[in-house]
């Protein structure tokens, strides 16, 4: 069996950051396996611009964000294989691929990097009543038919969730001469990010309605029609609120899902919160040699932040293949989300052995008002620090310091919490 | 020759009509078969329960009976004959009370009449003991085990297929319009197209049945479309039950079943309400909330929250429920196989056989010599082992690269499915083939990539693509 130190599963910002970062670690032996003909995954067909302000300080669009880690990748070398899909990764990190050109092929891997992005929730997931017509298309099948096919895909459109994805292509068709009618909101706040709903929605004039849902499809061949109605505050439609849009598109946006099938097959534990692996400061999940980064994770709002994460699992993984596993190692302390922050990322801090600064990111649960984030140490506040608003939609952080745990030797449990006082 | 252009006509390529050409195809005839969309399996075949039943259901002495029982013991040697997909799962009807015992024995009774093998009437525990899933309110259980579960599609696709290669014609996208006695037999009408003549006509229309029927006969029938609503749920769920698990009719209504499918699945349903619109294969709010609140009853802890899709299907439901066999009085060589409703998927290889007979002997058609009897699946190379799977792709590099990832649907299996005979026209085609888009992304990442293959490998612009019958474009145009 061929062997490589490090074996990236999916070649998207995330795969190829965690490469560069890897190969910078002093890594030789990296090979990326990537599912599409090209690499750069989804930000391909991300030609809107607003990428990068973090990582460069500039903004490009997302072929050009791409572009600037496929360069980094081609100028080391790195090799990489297109048009090939992993089938089977083992807990001994044995990964299967297949593609045209050598069949089946299983290779064993020093570390594992599981970058394989994540997916929109179809339609048949909300269960919405009617036809099953031609014309519903989730936003990033239509972003791609459009951005990378090169064909229009409706006329009339509504849109289903206020995702960052179904906002841009609200943007996107108005500007390929359809007519966006409405954009609805189970919930009663966006999904998406501010700027988003200011620039692809406000500036077009696109109604966003919040605590709407869709609520029938019309049509048999192709969507006539959708009704959209009210939803109370147990999110089921207010009877009488009814309001019939002929469309000929709906589009849908209405969540992401990290991508795990391969993932549970190599006996990762899950976290039932993101969909992603549980992991450790240095990303890696509960397999040994495993590591996770990206959308499979945890869904991202910034490709900006995946890049930071990619590069922590890269230079983590190579440190792993470089220097293997320390006998001792040091007191794992889990971290607790509670009181309306829904999870964090990573789930457990290794306080000895961890880097001085660790970034934890988390999401809340519903949209808060002059809300306090604090930290405990065991029973113990540590920090506490107002934000003015904090949204679902927007991912947020804290970071850990390795000095701040000198004077907790016995601490058991990190608690990340939101706070009315 | 009487100067007719065919010896038979089939109206409807659902799988009665699918069974009836298969079994027609064995006999020296010229036989076409027309039908209305762009596909076979394209009705109530492609949206039922895909189950296989074992007979107790029908009443004693009914032709419902007679052919659900002679279908299900003929569908394990025609799986294996026209490899689809097929097993023999078993099957449990719950009883939730004491009181409503009769009617489970008289239920197990008339299995026994009907002829239905190895029934048995089990306990509450020892029925819990076989699906751990069953809830505390089960207190006994009628176990069938010849009860099985289906690849409809497979089946319907696959008889239609072993049709065509021994010789029967299939017409796609032809509405009859009207079926007229002519002179040695009759005139079908196709909307905007030629009629044609045969000496005999065979009516497989499912809920249009009454309506071609009504066309030659004076004994009017009525078909009412029987509509049911389906949730189903993501293949994590599918080892949820592996019988299929059946409530017994009670006050509560008829309740909803619970099973797995062949491809691993499980599904819940069906409602029953009867409509008017024999096109209203749409699902309602009312519907999908009962699908969900009735399984519950027999089986507790159904993850709900995994439901990938959900879809209605219309049972062609005729008053007397009971499957119309053969000629009316009043119309010779006219041979209806009307009001096909459940157990009309497990009774189509007997409903088959049965009608192709009697057209045979009155048509006084000898048997071929050549009767290809057999037809191979397209490989399914997700399901192969590493070394078959290795070997394939070096002989066909197009099963190395994989188009819907959630299925594991290799690009070769697409373009066989386009090529073969009878091949796919239309992504819902595809679909039902080789189950490119049935998972759990529900067809998300592989769209674009299946119409580019369907474009290039059929010369269909992309801008024409449909997902199923024409009016289903998928794309407006080009930007």
């Amino acid at each position: 069996m061929t062997h490589h130190d490090i074996v990236i599963i999916g070649g998207g910002p995330a795969g190829l950051a965690a490469a560069a970062a890897a190969r910078k670690a002093g890594v030789q032996d990296i090979l990326i396996l990537e599912r599409d003909r090209v690499l750069g995954g989804i930000l391909n067909q991300c030609i809107h611009n607003g990428f990068g302000l973090h990582t460069f300080k500039e903004e490009l669009t997302g072929p050009e964000y791409a572009g600037r880690y496929i360069d980094m990748v081609e100028a080391e070398k790195i090799p990489y294989k297109l048009n090939t899909i992993v089938a089977d990764i083992s807990p001994a990190r044995e990964v299967t691929y297949i593609n045209r050109e050598e069949g089946l092929v299983t290779i064993q891997a020093g570390a594992v990097i599981l970058a394989m992005g994540c997916r929109e929730r179809p339609r048949g997931a909300l269960n919405t009543p009617g036809y099953r017509p031609a014309g519903i298309y989730s936003a990033g099948t239509a972003q791609r038919l459009m951005n990378i096919e090169g064909y229009q895909v409706g006329k009339e459109v509504v849109i289903l969730g206020s995702g960052d994805i179904g906002l841009i292509m609200a943007r996107r068709m108005t500007l390929a001469g359809a007519k966006v009618k409405v954009v609805a909101e189970l919930m009663p706040y966006s999904g998406g990010l501010k700027r988003n709903i200011v620039q692809c929605l406000d500036d077009y004039g696109i109604p966003l309605k919040l605590s709407h849902t869709v609520t029938q499809i019309h049509g048999k061949e192709r969507l006539t029609g959708i009704t959209i109605a009210e939803v109370g505050p147990d999110r089921n439609p207010v009877p009488g609120t009814e309001e019939y849009y002929s469309c000929d598109t709906l589009l849908l946006s209405v969540g992401l899902i990290p991508e795990n099938e391969l993932s549970k097959g190599a006996g990762v534990s899950m976290n039932r919160v993101t969909s992603g692996p549980n992991v450790d400061d240095r990303l890696e999940t509960e397999v040994e040699g495993i590591y996770a980064c990206g959308n499979v994770l945890h869904v991202h709002d910034l490709v900006d932040f995946v890049s930071q994460e990619a590069t922590l699992a890269g230079q983590n993984a190579a440190a792993y293949v470089l220097r293997g596993r320390e006998a001792d190692k040091g007191r794992q302390v889990p971290l607790l989300a509670e009181n309306g922050v829904r999870y964090t990322v990573p789930q457990t801090l290794n306080v000895d052995t961890m880097e001085d600064a660790v970034t934890v990111r988390f999401r809340v649960a519903d949209v808060y008002k002059d809300r306090y984030i604090a930290i405990y140490y065991n029973d113990k506040l540590i920090s506490r620090k107002k934000k003015k608003v904090l949204a679902p939609g927007e991912m947020e952080q804290v970071i850990l310091k390795k000095s701040s745990f000198a004077d907790y030797p016995d601490i058991s449990r990190i608690k990340i919490c939101t706070e009315v006082e | 020759m009487s100067g007719l252009q065919y010896d038979v006509v089939i109206i409807g390529g659902g799988v009665t009509g699918s069974a009836i050409a298969r079994e027609l195809s064995r006999y020296q005839l010229k036989t076409c078969l027309i039908e209305k969309t762009e596909d076979v399996c394209s009705g109530t075949s492609k949206a039922n329960s895909a189950i296989v039943h074992a007979g107790f259901d029908a009443a004693a002495g009914s032709m419902m009976a007679k052919m659900n029982v002679e279908g299900n013991r003929l569908m394990g040697q025609l799986a294996e004959d026209l490899d689809f997909p097929f097993r023999r799962n078993g099957s449990l009807v719950l009883c939730f009370s004491e009181e409503d015992m009769p009617n489970l024995q008289a239920l197990y009774d008339r299995g026994v009449t009907n002829g239905v093998p190895e029934l048995k009437i089990i306990s509450g525990d020892e029925a819990r003991a076989m699906e751990p899933n069953l809830t505390d309110e089960v207190v006994a259980a009628l176990y069938a085990p010849t009860g099985g579960i289906v690849c409809p599609f497979n089946l319907t696709i696959a008889m239609a297929e072993n049709a065509c290669d021994n010789g029967v014609e299939f017409k796609f996208l032809e509405e009859v319009t009207n079926v007229k006695k002519i002179d040695g037999g009759y005139e079908i009408s196709i909307k905007d197209k030629e009629p044609v003549t045969a000496k005999y006509v065979v009516n497989a229309a499912g809920v249009y049945a009454d309506e071609i029927h009504n066309m030659v006969s004076e004994k009017k029938i009525a078909i009412v479309p029987r509509k049911g609503d389906y949730c189903l749920l993501d293949q994590e769920a599918g080892h949820h039950v592996d019988k299929t698990i059946f409530q017994l009719p009670g006050k509560y209504g008829k309740g909803i079943l619970v099973t797995p499918t062949i491809h691993g699945n499980l599904l819940l349903g069906p409602t029953a309400t009867d409509i008017e619109d024999k096109e209203g294969t749409y699902t309602t709010a009312a519907e999908l909330a009962e699908v969900i609140s009735k399984s519950a009853r027999g089986v507790k802890n159904i993850p709900y929250r995994q439901v990938i899709t959900s879809f209605s299907g219309l049972r062609a439901h005729e008053g007397n429920h009971e499957f119309i066999l053969g000629e009316p009085e009043d119309a010779k060589g006219f041979f209806d196989a009307a009001g096909i409703e459940s157990p009309g998927l497990t009774s189509a290889p007997a409903i088959g056989v049965y009608i192709a007979e009697m057209v045979a002997k009155e048509a006084k058609a000898a048997k071929k010599e050549n009767f290809i009897a057999t037809r191979k699946a397209i490989p399914h190379v997700s399901a192969m082992d590493k070394e078959a799977r290795a070997a394939l792709i070096k002989e066909r590099p197009d099963y190395g690269t994989i188009v819907c990832r959630c299925e594991n649907v290799s690009e070769g299996e697409i373009v066989d499915s386009i090529r073969r005979t009878l091949g796919a026209r239309s992504l819902d085609g595809i679909k039902r083939r080789v189950r490119q888009g049935m998972g759990r992304c529900q067809a998300g990442f592989c769209t674009p990539r299946t119409m580019e293959i369907l474009s290039r490998e059929t010369g269909i612009p992309m801008e024409e693509i449909c997902k199923n019958q024409p009016g289903s474009e998928m794309l407006i145009g080009k930007l």
